[in-house]
């Protein structure tokens, strides 16, 4: 074997910028004064903002492939689905960098570690996007998860946050042992690790049954539960909601969003690129996770009176919608390319709305509380009477995240859900999902009603004591505006991601074929 | 393409946003909300005269935009025979409710916000008739709720909590049974479009996933109209609402489900709807019956405001009925009365407004007797809208409950004549019922003494803004009732066109 691989710098440019930003951030953190460390802020969204135009480049080229094995086979795909997540990605970044400028000022976190963390945890996302085989997607993933830990027990001396930490750490260490166990399993019966090769590999063992098939078929569930932790599904949420409080908002808000997007990437590409033979044993699982995660997710959502944990419950139940499409490869007539190609729209479609309308929600809370862990949903009684504009904006993201006008973006996310589910003649699913949307609505509905009490007990209510105070930071009102127009943008055009959506799907579907 | 449906929907939506962005005097308020609901009144009226009466089975004035392709979603619109008497109407409810705020303003008081509230339901209601479009008109069916549970939420009475999330999880638990089935249509025929799916008559879906479809319909329209045993939300609802969410609450809310049942479920997929259309007939019986009953118990000591809630659920009773014979007789019949209620019964939730707003109670036992000797306007008023409703020869509602139990006399050929010939005598018995009640509660309210409570306070009868308010829907009731070819001569064309 050659050792020295020719590597295409443009294709793998969006984690290299990114990556160059993260150490050039916690270097010029050093030799920074204490008043200047806002400029930690402007060198991450400036690096941001050049990988995002790399990232946007990329995808007008033709596909690129590197890191490329004799025998045709590349570590690093820079396709239509890689630019679909490596813009969410970084689109996302840009908004948490937005959100994170005061809460990082306000509860003294290292500025400098704060942002090498949070861009290094964004390059680990960018290659896993890119990853095509099982040691690439593994060490991605790491890279996705260390530098997540440390960001949700940065803050100093908080009993709360450390714990949230640990449980994260602790949850995500196993889960990552179970998907190293399935990958090896799977190495030993398909004897490579490129994405491809086992795909082909695993083909004529599946036809074959016996011992080696069901081999394969639990390593294939293994590796599942592995992404099903970083997702938040249900039965391996229990992290979700106490590190969703006990992290600084910004870091809620990425966990929620680019973090969760990054588990999707990887269970797509692995679920469709390498495990697709194996459809009908994975399929079923997914269904019952998807199934699971709606339902749990929304009951429990019920019951919360802190609006980050009542958010974060909310990110889980969405997990489960985004799982629905995927579900669909249960039955026989399900596995065609054709619904498949439809079902991996449709999660992408959703979730890019998702990201848009959560990261929305949570950077309306960000403006408002200045510390999480005392945020209570009744404190946000009457917003719209100190601030209309914001109640307005938050308004319009939970009823995205409901699915109800005026959040028409999120209408048509679930839409084109239940469109997938029943295109793949699983009906039951898409039932399920629809009985869920209506529990949804409930707490959904509950809150952005509050914001909207201005009868007169509420008046009483103090309006500047308490957890909440109305920000005027600018850069948080960014935050708002950006994904405030992103998801008016979505309602009123939704077609502009739905085509991306399909054009990423399609590449990932292409790959697979001979 | 047209402008007037953009203008039908820009106009009131305008205004809502007006009145919602820019703070402004009471007065000023309620000057723009009976400006903005007026102007929709003139668009509508300007539509209605630039309509093809001769054509009224085709979709008139349309504006067909690509919206969303990967789906085949188009903001398509449009008006025929069917729809328009309902846009009328909901235009001309808006107005009256819009001129009856500025003589009465809820206890709650912020006219504006109530005003932006009810324009942007008349959007919501408008685009819920002109959609042509499966998921067009979803949308504008949920952009009703936003508005309603506001009303009820904000302005409503001592219990308006728990009767505002019954509302609306009740209304959303419908919606999202209802998308399912839209699906479930798309699933089969490929196009979310409504010309092109009635057009089809349900070819290309199958005979289970129509029943399946028909019946998630049923469900989700069913909770809207409401259907028995669905109906559990209306009477909390009603007896909370302000006057004018009540008033638009039963004069146009409710018909969205009973124009949805007959635009989408039995146009769409008429196989379903045939096998379905005997329970459905049954439940529409039943809640006639049950109406009855339930006002009879409540004329004795109850709500004047939840008896007329109630008796909505008869009314509406006989327009399922009439929606479940499949026959053209049976669904003119439904949807006279859809009209005729809208009227009759927004009317009577008007009066009760007022009696509410002198007396300060609507419990018929506080009120006790004599309306008509210390209020003559209002009580003649009542005694009028109360005989309208119990469905008199001459007034609008008889109409739709004739029709209805015509067409039950001679329901389509697929259907069991001898259930229907039953359900009909039924609902014959219910009509009698209705008119005890009825008469029962003009006995204890309109007529008698005044009682010792009273006497003595000064009372003032009707003033010129509820007058300007009541008196259309008066003349209405009586022009429908004495000639009904006002609505039925627009819709026939449409409603054959659409059972074919």
């Amino acid at each position: 074997m050659r050792l020295i691989q020719s590597i295409d710098y443009a294709a793998i440019a969006p984690p290299v910028a990114l990556g160059l930003t993260a150490v050039v951030v916690l270097v010029a953190d050093l030799f920074l004064p204490p008043a200047r460390r806002a400029l930690a802020t402007v060198i991450s969204l400036a690096g941001s903002l050049v990988a995002l135009g790399f990232a946007a480049w990329l995808p007008t080229q033709d596909a690129r492939h590197t890191l490329c094995f004799p025998g045709g086979a590349c570590s690093y795909a820079a396709d239509h689905f890689t630019a679909f997540f490596q813009l969410l990605f970084l689109g996302a970044l840009v908004v948490v960098l937005l959100l994170s400028l005061t809460s990082v000022a306000e509860e003294s976190l290292p500025t400098g570690e704060f942002h090498f963390l949070l861009l290094s945890s964004v390059t680990g996302m960018l290659v896993l996007a890119a990853s095509r085989d099982l040691l690439s997607l593994l060490v991605a993933l790491e890279v996705v998860s260390l530098p997540a830990f440390v960001l949700v027990g940065l803050r100093r001396g908080d009993p709360r946050g450390s714990e949230a930490a640990l449980k994260f750490f602790l949850f995500s260490v196993v889960s990552t042992g179970l998907t190293v166990y399935g990958m090896a399993l799977v190495y030993g019966v398909t004897g490579t690790l490129q994405v491809d090769g086992i795909a082909a590999a695993l083909a004529p063992v599946h036809a074959a049954g016996g011992a080696k098939s069901s081999l394969a078929a639990a390593a294939v569930v293994l590796v599942v539960v592995g992404f099903a932790f970083k997702v938040s599904a249900v039965p391996f949420h229990f992290w979700a909601p106490d590190t969703y409080q006990g992290a600084p908002v910004p870091v809620a808000a990425f966990l929620s969003t680019a973090s969760k997007a990054a588990g999707f990437a990887g269970m797509l590409v692995l679920l469709l690129e390498a495990f697709r033979p194996y459809a009908d044993v994975w399929g079923p699982v997914i269904a019952v996770l998807a199934a699971l995660t709606m339902t749990v997710g929304n009951l429990v959502a019920l019951r919360q009176w802190h609006i980050v944990r009542l958010l974060a419950w909310s990110t889980v139940a969405q997990a489960g919608y985004m799982l629905v499409p995927l579900g669909i490869a249960t039955t026989a007539g399900g596995r065609g390319a054709a619904e498949l190609h439809t079902a991996v729209q449709a999660t992408l479609a959703y979730l890019g709305i998702y990201v848009v309308m959560n990261l929305g929600a949570f950077a309306c809370v960000a403006a408002v509380v200045r510390h999480s862990p005392r945020a209570g949903v009744e404190d946000f009684r009457g917003l719209a009477r100190r601030s209309p504009v914001l109640a307005v904006c938050f308004a319009l993201f939970l009823t995205a995240l409901a699915g109800l006008p005026p959040g028409v973006a999120g209408l048509f996310a679930k839409l084109v859900i239940l469109r997938a589910a029943v295109h793949g003649h699983v009906a039951w699913l898409a039932v399920i999902a629809a009985a869920n949307a209506v529990i949804g609505l409930a707490y959904y509905l509950r809150v952005a009603a509050l914001l909207f009490d201005l009868s007169s007990d509420s008046a009483a209510a103090p309006a500047v004591s308490g957890p909440l105070v109305a920000r005027r930071s600018r850069t948080v009102w960014a935050a708002v505006a950006v994904t405030a127009l992103g998801t008016v943008a979505l309602s009123v055009d939704p077609q502009l991601l739905l085509h991306a959506a399909s054009t990423a799907a399609a590449s990932l579907r292409h790959s697979v074929a001979p | 393409m047209s402008v007037a449906l953009p203008l039908l929907l820009g106009v009131p939506a305008a205004g809502a946003a007006l009145l919602a962005a820019v703070p402004m005097s009471e007065r000023r308020a309620k000057v723009l909300g009976v400006l903005a609901s007026g102007a929709t009144l003139v668009v509508v009226l300007v539509l209605t005269v630039g309509f093809d009466f001769g054509a009224a089975s085709r979709l008139q004035d349309g504006v067909d935009v690509r919206w969303l392709p990967a789906i085949d979603v188009r903001f398509h619109l449009g008006v025929d025979g069917i729809s328009l008497p309902l846009v009328i109407l909901t235009a001309l409810l808006t107005l009256l409710c819009a001129i009856y705020t500025v003589g009465s303003v809820p206890e709650a008081g912020r006219v504006r916000q109530l005003l932006a509230l009810v324009l942007l339901l008349e959007v919501g209601v408008l685009g819920t008739f002109v959609a042509a479009d499966l998921i067009v008109f979803f949308v504008f069916f949920e952009i009703v709720l936003i508005p309603m549970y506001f009303l009820i939420a904000a302005w409503g009475g001592p219990g308006r909590r728990p009767a505002a999330t019954k509302f609306i999880l009740f209304t959303l638990l419908g919606s999202a049974l209802m998308l399912v089935g839209f699906l479930v249509i798309y699933a089969g025929a490929g196009t979310f479009d409504m010309t092109a799916l009635a057009h089809a008559h349900g070819r290309g879906i199958g005979a289970a996933p129509q029943l399946f479809a028909f019946v998630l319909l049923l469900i989700g329209f069913g909770i809207k109209s409401p259907m028995w045993p669905l109906h559990t939300w209306l009477p909390d609802a009603h007896t909370e609402a302000p006057t004018v969410g009540s008033v638009l609450l039963a004069g146009v809310l409710l018909k969205m489900g009973t124009y949805g049942l007959v635009r989408i479920a039995v146009a769409d997929v008429p196989d379903g709807a045939r096998r379905a259309a005997p329970a459905l007939g049954i439940l529409a019986v039943v809640g006639v019956v049950y109406a009855a009953f339930a006002c009879l118990a409540l004329v004795r000591s109850g709500d004047l405001k939840r008896l007329i809630a109630f008796s909505s659920v008869g009314h509406m009773g006989f327009v399922l009925l009439g929606i479940a014979t499949l026959t053209p007789v049976g669904i003119q019949g439904a949807l006279i009365g859809n009209v005729a209620h809208g009227v009759i019964t927004g009317l009577l939730f008007f009066l009760v407004g007022g009696m509410k707003d002198r007396f300060h109670t609507s419990e018929i036992e506080e009120l006790g007797g004599g309306l008509l000797a210390k209020v003559p306007v209002l009580g003649g008023l009542t005694l009028f809208a109360a005989i309208a409703s119990l469905g008199l020869p001459g007034l609008a509602g008889f109409w739709g409950e004739m029709l209805a139990m015509l067409g039950a006399w001679s329901p389509a050929a697929a259907l069991s004549r001898p259930l229907f010939i039953v359900l009909m005598a039924v609902a014959g018995a219910g009509t009698i019922l209705t008119a005890v009640y009825f008469l029962a509660m003009l006995r204890r309210v309109d007529f008698g003494v005044v009682t010792a409570r009273w006497r003595e306070a000064p009372i003032p009868d009707a003033v010129a803004a509820d007058l300007v308010a009541w008196v259309p829907l008066t003349v209405l009731a009586l022009s429908i009732g004495v000639w009904p070819r006002l609505v039925l001569g627009v819709s026939d064309a449409a409603v054959r066109g659409l059972l074919r």
